[in-house]
């Protein structure tokens, strides 16, 4: 069946099974591979896009169900919190290898959104469906504090 | 040591002995090869036998095979005992934690990844259910889904609790926040128990059907409500 899906603010007109996980029609179909794909299974979190602004894990979401949202990916995600987020992620070298990092970040970013000056805890909720093989939490935690706090002292 | 036999030895005896045990041998060996050589047929492909079906778990008692039990508080009793499977089945015990936190799998084991149920139980507000549950199972994940997709508040927490606790705990309208009929309702009709008997993703589905289910709960209602001690 075909779709017109709405990703990164432009419409797509894609040919596919509506069960089809939103995460393969971004990869195989618009190539949009910053998303990642890690389990398939909503299991670690590498997938994350935002629909209509929420995180949601692409591997889990059928494409029909996307067709009627604004869906945003990695390669588009902006705004004060991307930003903070980015330069934050920078200063401290966050990235191992990097793979689990799309997703932090998309997490990050809506954690931001939803929570001006989140706590250890809040992180560690918000995050706690993003795996990281190379551990680097502890770095994301300390980045999403900074990222809070520069948009604290930006306001 | 003697290298010849000598003359005086009689020589006609061993030759005797010797063409005995070759006509044996040669019995033998033609009869192992009139075995190996006999036609028949080729061994053919045959279907296995089908696995002995399993006793049938998956069943509920109808409301009528409990007419039997004379004493209406008894047969209550037992009517309850029946809900109970489906009341204490994984499908529907790991929405009804005693914690914050759901359980999964037929093992009830804590969900993965590490959600908690937030304030109105459908998760914390930067990790909702929705993150990952949708509106329907998903088959390609394994996702199950459900738009009322939440977790029973705790007051209503199952997990930890003798059935017979449960049942006290469902009557008390402070604890369950529903009067019977409500209750009745919730058991028959509502789409998220529904879920317990089409959990996609190769989950064992809750024993019977939920209108059977529903039927059970309205008969022990009918008979007063009694909960087992
Ligand atoms: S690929 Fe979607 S959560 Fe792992
Ligand atoms: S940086 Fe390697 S998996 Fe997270």
């Amino acid at each position: 069946m075909s779709y017109a899906i709405s990703v990164n603010g432009q419409i797509h007109h894609v040919e596919d099974d509506g069960q089809t996980p939103l995460l393969w029609v971004l990869r195989d179909t618009l190539k949009l591979t910053g998303t990642k794909y890690g389990c398939g299974v909503a299991q670690c979190g590498a997938c994350t896009v935002h629909v209509d602004g929420t995180p949601t894990r692409s591997c889990t979401l059928p494409l029909e169900v996307a067709a009627s949202a604004r869906i945003t990916t990695i390669e588009s995600i902006e705004g004060v919190e991307a930003q903070a987020i980015r330069d934050a992620w920078v200063a401290r070298d966050v990235p191992q290898c990097g793979f689990c990092q799309s997703g932090q970040i998309m997490s990050a970013v809506a954690l931001l959104r939803t929570l001006k000056t989140p706590t250890d805890r809040d992180i560690d909720v918000a995050m706690s469906g993003n795996i990281c093989r190379c551990a680097t939490y502890n770095r994301i935690r300390a980045a999403i504090h900074d990222a809070a706090a520069q948009l604290g002292t930006a306001r | 040591m003697r290298w010849r036999r000598s003359p005086s030895e009689p020589r006609r005896g061993r030759l005797r002995i010797g063409r005995w045990l070759f006509a044996t041998f040669a019995a033998m060996i033609a009869a192992t090869l009139v075995y190996a050589l006999y036609p028949r047929p080729m061994p053919q492909t045959q279907a296995i036998q089908i696995r002995q079906p399993l006793p049938d778990i998956a069943r509920l008692r109808t409301v009528a095979e409990f007419a039997a039990i004379a004493d209406l508080d008894q047969r209550s009793i037992a009517l309850f005992e029946e809900a109970g499977r489906v009341i204490q089945h994984p499908r529907c015990m790991n929405c009804h934690p005693r914690t914050d936190r759901p359980t999964q799998t037929d093992a009830m084991r804590p969900h993965r990844p590490w959600v908690s149920r937030g304030p109105d139980g459908a998760g914390e507000s930067a990790l909702r259910c929705s993150t990952c549950h949708g509106a329907t199972n998903f088959e390609s994940s394994g996702v199950p889904g459900n738009p009322m997709w939440m977790l029973a508040p705790i007051e209503m927490a199952w997990q930890g609790k003798t059935l017979g606790e449960i049942c006290r705990q469902l009557l008390d309208p402070a604890r369950s926040h529903m009067s019977r009929k409500e209750l009745l309702q919730h058991m028959s009709e509502d789409a998220l128990v529904g879920w317990a008997w089409h959990p996609g993703g190769g989950r064992k589905p809750a024993p019977g059907t939920q209108a059977e289910f529903g039927a059970i709960i309205k008969a022990w209602l009918d008979t007063g409500g009694k909960c087992p001690a």
